[in-house]
């Protein structure tokens, strides 16, 4: 079993009247299986309302199943004695980093989530050092996190998670309100996390661009797992993640276009180093002597 | 209809320790029926720049035009430029309050002391340009999905009848499907209603899909303005400033760098497809 498994999990939101009559069952999730191994970096797409929020919410014990059953580090999350070691396991990072920031000063809210559960003063400093320190948050660690720019506040978030000394982090679209420099910082920080201290990353997002590095992608609709595999084999079929309502990277999407018009480029394209190893050798040809063929890399642009 | 901003400056906590610049001298002019998209990071003056094109915020120094007229004069009707001028903010559903969709659209035109006919015929009009459809307008806004209740919020300030629409970031948050059709009905309004639109949006993608004109802001200062393609063509400076080209115009560029002779100005997919195809002979297959 891996760190997080679900196995047909289902979840409903229902909604009742004012007499607790129930009016309508919304099913988010529909079983639902899941293994997610220890160490990786899984990258989970889904449009709006496709159950993606609903299924990291049950990974540390938000929400639990209406069927079906979740387990954390072997542990059930409907067990109420396991819940708290399953939240300080299993770390989250929302949306919007305004609601997630509680302290005055950085360090502060860095520490607030260790002091909350009793961990010994000195070991709280340490790990408060050692998080600002894997997030790249040292040098404003005196200053208010109203300071901050978005991105900024969202690796001060994460650094509170890793001050729970977590196994495993689910980032619930934490770049979703940051502009592309806090994007980038995130991204970064969180890859760096997952391979420097091992830590699982569950990342939900909508941004494609930042699910090319991830070990696994699983694509959600309706509630249910449509599609689970490498970033490139997800990134192949063009045309079933837009019947998802979801999009791919343009130097993809380029590939496939050009692929569709009768060019030899393989599908699952996912870098401009890629296009172009296989567009230049086609250019080549229809311009004898007039391409530079060299290394690719040499002209590194992006 | 145009709006001509002259020297605008702004000052955050002017005569405080912490006075910072938000705008230093900027002017542009928007003419009738323009496509304006308005790029920068965070804190680049974009959002403090838009808040002066409806007069929430007077500038330190400068001015704003609307239809030639001077709209910080003694006795300029602030209240009926923003009918004229309607600004949608970043998360424009946080503001809906109303306890069904058509009373929140209503809002504003009703306080435009309309009759009620009109007000209705208003918010109607407002919502179907939105594209929400019937089913939803006497629920509550707060059932609706992120997607839905922004359309919303955007109907509300549509039933003003504006001439000008500033979004900013209208898609942030949501998802590609969802960011696809607010931009698609942004661009109906602009090409059926011949609407101006000014966008704020991160995305160079979009901008480059619907935009005639692209202004960069980089530290309260206007850094660049002109075509989509003109401006990407800066995207080492647009990167100094953290901005970054569309992907494909990289793609493009390195394409040329080895002699390929891809044709200037490709800023969308599409461009970029149709121009590979044709250098290679395979336009048939366009």
């Amino acid at each position: 079993m891996g760190i997080i498994k679900a196995s047909r999990l289902v979840f409903d939101y229902i909604r009742r009247d004012e007499d607790e009559n129930i009016q309508e069952v919304d099913r988010a999730i529909d079983n639902l299986d899941l293994d997610i191994e220890k160490g990786s970096f899984v990258a989970v797409l889904g449009h709006n309302g496709s159950g993606k929020s609903t299924l990291a919410k049950h990974i540390n014990g938000i929400l639990t199943p209406t069927q079906g059953t979740v387990w954390v580090s072997g542990m059930d999350t409907t067990d109420e004695e396991a819940v708290w070691e399953i939240r300080k396991r299993a770390g989250m990072v929302f949306q919007n980093p305004d609601n997630q920031i509680i302290g005055n000063v950085v360090e502060e809210d860095v520490g607030f989530g260790p002091e909350n559960i009793g961990v010994p003063t000195d070991e709280i400093w340490r790990r408060v050092d050692e998080s600002l320190e894997a997030v790249g948050m040292t040098a404003y660690r005196y200053k208010s996190p109203n300071k901050l720019s978005g991105g900024q506040k969202q690796r001060v978030a994460i650094a509170g998670v890793m001050a729970m000394r977590p196994e495993c982090i689910v980032l619930d679209e934490p770049t979703a309100m940051l502009d592309p420099n806090g994007r980038r910082e995130v991204i970064k920080t969180v890859g760096e996390l997952n391979r420097r201290e091992g830590i699982t990353v569950l990342l939900i997002t909508h941004y494609m661009e930042e699910v090319i590095s991830a070990d696994r992608v699983i694509v959600m609709d309706d509630g249910k797992l449509v599609m689970d595999g490498t970033p490139r084999e997800i990134f192949s079929d063009v045309e079933r993640l837009k019947s998802y309502r979801l999009d791919v990277p343009q130097v993809t999407e380029l590939a496939w276009e050009l692929r569709k018009g009768g060019l030899e480029i393989p599908a699952g394209i996912l870098s401009s180093e890629e296009l172009m190893e296989h567009l230049l050798p086609l250019f080549d040809k229809r311009f004898p002597g007039q391409i530079h063929m060299g290394s690719l890399g040499e002209y590194h642009v992006d | 209809m145009s709006i001509r901003a002259e020297n605008l400056t702004y000052i955050y906590g002017a005569g405080t320790a912490l006075e910072q610049y938000a705008l230093k001298n900027v002017s542009f002019e928007i003419p009738e029926g323009q496509f304006v998209g308005l790029i920068g990071h965070t804190g680049s003056g974009k959002s403090t720049l838009i808040q002066h094109l409806n007069g929430l915020l007077r500038p330190a120094s400068g001015t704003v035009y609307y239809d030639g007229t001077d709209i910080y004069s003694e006795g300029y009707s602030l209240r009926n430029l923003r009918s004229k001028v309607g600004l949608v903010f970043q998360y424009p559903e946080h503001q809906l309050f109303e306890v069904d969709v058509f009373s929140d659209v209503c809002y504003g035109p009703k306080n435009l002391g309309l009759d009620k006919e009109d007000v209705e015929e208003r918010a109607k009009e407002a919502l179907r340009q939105v594209g929400l459809k019937e089913k939803y307008w006497d629920q509550s806004p707060f059932e609706l999905s992120g997607g839905q209740k922004r359309r919303v919020a955007i109907a509300g300030v549509l039933a003003m009848n504006p001439r000008v629409l500033i979004l900013d970031e209208p898609t942030a948050g949501l998802d590609p499907k969802g960011r696809d059709e607010i931009l698609e009905e942004i661009g109906s309004l602009h090409r059926e209603r011949g609407m101006s639109i000014v966008l704020v949006s991160h995305s160079m993608e979009d901008i480059a899909r619907y935009a005639d004109r692209l202004m960069v802001m980089n530290h309260g200062e206007k850094v660049f303005d002109g075509a989509p393609r003109e401006v990407f063509e800066h995207y080492r400076e647009l990167e100094s400033m953290g901005l970054a080209a569309p992907q494909v115009t990289y793609i493009v560029h390195q394409l040329k760098e080895r002699g390929v002779p891809m044709e200037d100005g490709i800023t969308t997919v599409a461009q970029a497809k149709e121009a590979v195809l044709r250098l290679l002979g395979k336009e048939g297959q366009i």
